[in-house]
């Protein structure tokens, strides 16, 4: 018996699969019907769930798929040819297929289907009128299929296919898979408590061995993610079929182009993707595609066009769904908001094109003129934004009028094990995960006073000419453990997040490391909460949560328009051109500044002996006129051990506001460069614009007017004081 | 499981797994109890209910450490004495139950089963599946479910602030 059960799992995992594939098939050759090799694998597929249902003694799917394949062997042979009526209804034949084998799997019967009409459908199409024969003309066609489907199924249902995949592949349960891939997280956090012994041990074989342990730790962790993997076109090879069944129902013509088909996904966050995907793909032939006649008047092209694009990016997942329909119309967002008493009329008047658009992804807002029986109804965006938000996601739209609408999403790799730094508060651990960290930011004394501001309530810090809001964690978090130290007052340490749209800063006591953390979920009596994502167990064996800061924002009420990654600000990104020249510095023994060449006026060497000290700070005097001088070094805090003559950049006026060029002294003029990688991170302290990489080295690229601004108050601190 | 069960076709004795609050006795069924620890380190969870105490890394698994005095609304544990943890699981997972003391599996029979009196502190009655009528004392069968719940005192603050989202 348990045989038996064994070759039905088999026959039913096997049948899916192939019908997952039909469905594709189906759609490439209603482009192309004369694909023989086609319409053949179409055919031996059907074939062989007709002979192994028989084996079964599945009646009812043994007399459809004996239909479907009576109707594939004539096409098969040349003697019909494939028109939109017999799509449909093989496409109806693999829809049946299906909705028979999942009741199979659930309860062994065939279902409750009525497949009569559906079998007398398949057999009227398939006795129409012979066409002039087309290719070589074989035997009679009815005949000739009669007589295949008579032929005992047993010898063709272990048809050899792809032999060379089959000896090199194993099929795995993915129960095991995720259990491997739990053991794998406990050994990571093992792993992690032996590193961390390791630093209290001098024994160097001991290190040794916890050395080689962590590097086999981290590559088998590697080993079994990529097994876990999956291409998106695994979900992404069904869409073909959707669009084309709602797209045939609305009397629209809409082409599919995928790109990025083998981007590869976890599969617990592919599973969830799914729907939100289908969701998005539907609304798009449903409300973005005009129908041709409304195309045409439009001067564009009766065939709408579907991208859907995946592409890996920083550790995370991008898709895109965009269409070349109609486009989002702003203005009935609005008033359907306002309407829906989601916004008032002067908020919503007051909203960004943007932030308007983004109102799509509130409940009720929908701007369908249409209720269809997919769309339009006012639900569903918002429950695709919840979806992927579940999955630690981001979604966002961007629309013109008439010219079409692109969904983007982010969404991480993984969800298991992701890389964290680790934040104090109030003497408590909190993991705040890489993905959502733009940068650091620490604020001390003057800097301090003269950044942050409360305004109305909300506590604002100056960064770059941006306002950003600061959100206390041990105020929002409502921890009352003793405060850290009491000069905390005079200094900040700020941690730049983003999440979806938001951006703010998050003010931590204490900032500890970046670690690989194991995420675990938080047991179903914490799920309200709303700001933690879960929960990890640190080197120590002591368990920290993990700040989900997308709830965080969301109770602490921070709102910032996005600005996006990389691009560090407006006057950052218009000072440095992507090719421009740069002059490559040493500051400190060993940090590497890059200083643009645009901004420099000439490189002098000058005796320290000629530096003067005012109370503006140190000046030089050079051809009648007073230079201020800046030295990096110290500046930036780090040890400079040369006493030869300084190395000084003049940068050209107007760098001050008093209309004053500066001297920046560096330790040594390395070179000066041209090339720059694309690559670039949003600095890390302040007077720092980005890091960047110059000849294959980490550069810090000097943000001068906000160094001589901090200095020039570091020195009007230091003689107040 | 337990709740649903008829008193008729019950087994006639049930072993119980017993521990002391605040000087009342209470018991679980065994089959309920995953294990009994010494006190264990807790990494407090901001915004939770009063009585989540905590988290704890029950050998790689993270478990919700739940204060029973401060869920049954009996006084609190003075901070000296360090409570036991009775890890119990519930259809939703695994939970640590805060107690004061552990005390003996014992066998009680059914018959000696009743409702919780109608008397009662309303918070301590409705966690309880009934009480066993021991000679001379009294043990009160705690609903590890009901407690574990939480009484449903989670989450009513997010909606509130999320709303606040545009």
């Amino acid at each position: 018996m348990t045989g038996d059960d064994d070759l039905l799992r088999e026959f039913l995992l096997e049948s899916v699969e192939n019908l997952d594939r039909l469905d594709q098939d189906f759609v490439a050759l209603e482009r192309e019907p004369d694909d023989r090799e086609r319409l053949g694998a179409i055919f031996r597929t059907i074939h062989t769930i007709k002979g192994t249902s028989g084996f079964f003694d599945l009646s009812r799917l043994e007399s459809l798929t004996h239909a479907g394949e009576t109707l594939l062997s004539r096409l098969r042979d040349g003697e019909l040819a494939l028109d939109g009526a017999m799509t449909s209804a093989l496409l109806a034949t693999v829809d049946a297929v299906r909705g028979m084998l999942a009741s199979i799997e659930a309860d062994g019967s065939e279902g409750s289907l009525d497949i009569a009409p559906l079998v007398a459908e398949l057999a009227r199409l398939g006795a129409q009128t012979r066409l002039p024969p087309r290719g070589p003309s074989g035997p009679a066609g009815a005949a000739d299929s009669r007589a295949a489907a008579a032929a005992p199924a047993s010898s063709e249902r272990a048809a050899p296919r792809g032999a060379s995949i089959a000896d090199t592949t194993v099929r795995v349960d993915v129960g095991l898979l995720d259990d491997v891939m739990n053991m794998v997280g406990e050994l990571v956090l093992a792993r992690n408590q032996i590193v961390q012994l390791g630093h209290q041990v001098t024994d160097p074989s001991f290190v040794k061995a916890s050395q080689r342990l962590d590097l086999l730790t981290t590559e088998l962790q590697a080993g079994i993610m990529k097994t876990r993997m999956q291409p998106i076109g695994n979900v992404w090879n069904k869409l073909p079929r959707v669009v084309r069944d709602l797209a045939h129902a609305r009397g629209k013509r809409v082409d599919v182009e995928l790109d990025g088909a083998d981007t590869e996904l976890d599969r617990t966050i592919l599973e969830a993707l799914k729907d939100p995907l289908t969701h998005l793909v539907r609304n798009a032939v449903d409300h973005g595609v005009e129908t041709p006649a409304q195309r045409r008047a439009a001067g564009k092209p009766e065939r709408g066009r579907l991208f859907l694009k995946a592409f890996h990016e920083s550790g995370q997942v991008n898709i895109e769904v965009s269409d070349d329909g109609a486009g989002l119309d702003v203005a009935r967002i609005r008033a359907r908001a306002v309407e829906r008493g989601l916004v008032t009329a002067e908020h919503a008047a007051q909203l960004s094109e943007r932030e308007a658009m983004r109102l799509v992804f509130e409940p009720g807002v929908s701007t369908a003129e249409r209720v269809t029986s997919v769309s339009g109804r006012g639900v569903g965006m918002d429950v695709v934004r919840t979806n992927i938000e579940k999955i630690g996601g981001a979604v966002d739209v961007a629309s013109a009028l008439g010219r079409g609408t692109v969904l983007k999403i982010k969404i991480p790799l993984t969800l298991a094990i992701v890389p964290a730094l680790i934040v104090t508060a109030r003497a408590e651990r909190f993991a705040v995960p890489q993905v959502n960290l733009l940068e650091l930011v620490r604020l001390e004394g003057e800097q301090l006073r003269a950044n942050v501001e409360e305004v109305g309530g909300a506590t604002l810090c100056r960064l770059r000419g941006d306002l950003l809001p600061l959100v206390f964690l041990d105020r929002a978090l409502e921890l009352t453990g003793a405060d850290p130290e009491p000069s905390s007052k005079e200094r900040v340490t700020v941690v730049v997040v983003q999440a979806d749209d938001r951006r703010f800063g998050l003010v931590v006591d204490g900032i500890r490391d970046t670690e690989e953390i194991v995420v675990k979920p938080l047991g179903k009596e914490l799920e309200g909460i709303g700001v933690f994502a879960g929960a990890t167990i640190m080197g120590d064996g002591r368990v920290a949560l993990i700040l989900d800061v997308l709830g965080l924002a969301r109770r602490a009420g921070v709102v910032s328009e996005a600005r996006p990654r990389g691009v560090t600000d407006e006057r950052g990104a218009a000072e440095i051109e992507p090719q421009a020249p740069l002059l490559l510095c040493r500051v400190g023994e060993e940090g590497r500044m890059a200083i643009p060449l645009s901004l420099i006026a000439r490189i002098e060497e000058i005796d320290r002996a000629s530096v003067e000290r005012t109370s503006g700070g140190e000046v030089v005097r050079r051809r009648g006129e007073i230079l201020p001088l800046v030295d990096l070094s110290r500046f930036f805090g780090a040890t400079s051990r040369s006493t030869g003559p300084l190395h000084v950049v003049v940068c050209a006026a107007p760098i001050t506001a008093s209309g004053q060029g500066v001297g920046l002294v560096v330790e040594q003029v390395l070179d000066i460069v041209e090339e720059r990688s694309p690559a670039r991170l949003r600095g890390t302290r302040p007077g720092v614009l980005a890091t960047v990489v110059v000849r294959d080295e980490v550069a810090e690229l000097l943000d001068v007017e906000g160094v001589v601004r901090m200095a020039a108050r570091r020195v009007e601190g230091a003689v107040a004081a | 499981m337990i709740a649903s069960r008829d008193a008729s076709d019950a087994p006639a004795t049930r072993q119980l797994c017993t521990f002391f609050v605040d000087g009342l006795l209470f018991g679980v069924d065994v089959v309920n109890v995953q294990e009994v620890l010494r006190h264990q380190a807790t990494t407090p969870v901001p915004l939770a209910p009063a009585a989540v105490r905590g988290l704890i890394n029950l050998r790689g698994q993270i478990v919700t450490a739940i204060d029973v005095r401060a869920r049954l609304g009996l006084r609190p544990r003075r901070t000296e004495d360090s409570p036991m943890n009775v890890v119990a699981t519930t259809r939703d997972g695994t939970v640590s139950l805060l107690v004061d003391e552990i005390g003996d599996v014992i066998e009680v029979h059914e018959r000696t089963f009743e409702r919780a009196p109608a008397a009662m502190n309303v918070t301590l009655r409705a966690a309880l599946l009934g009480v066993f009528d021991l000679e001379g004392r009294i043990l009160l069968l705690l609903d590890a479910e009901e407690v574990a719940a939480l009484g449903g005192t989670c989450g009513s603050r997010v909606n509130e602030t999320s709303t606040r989202e545009r």
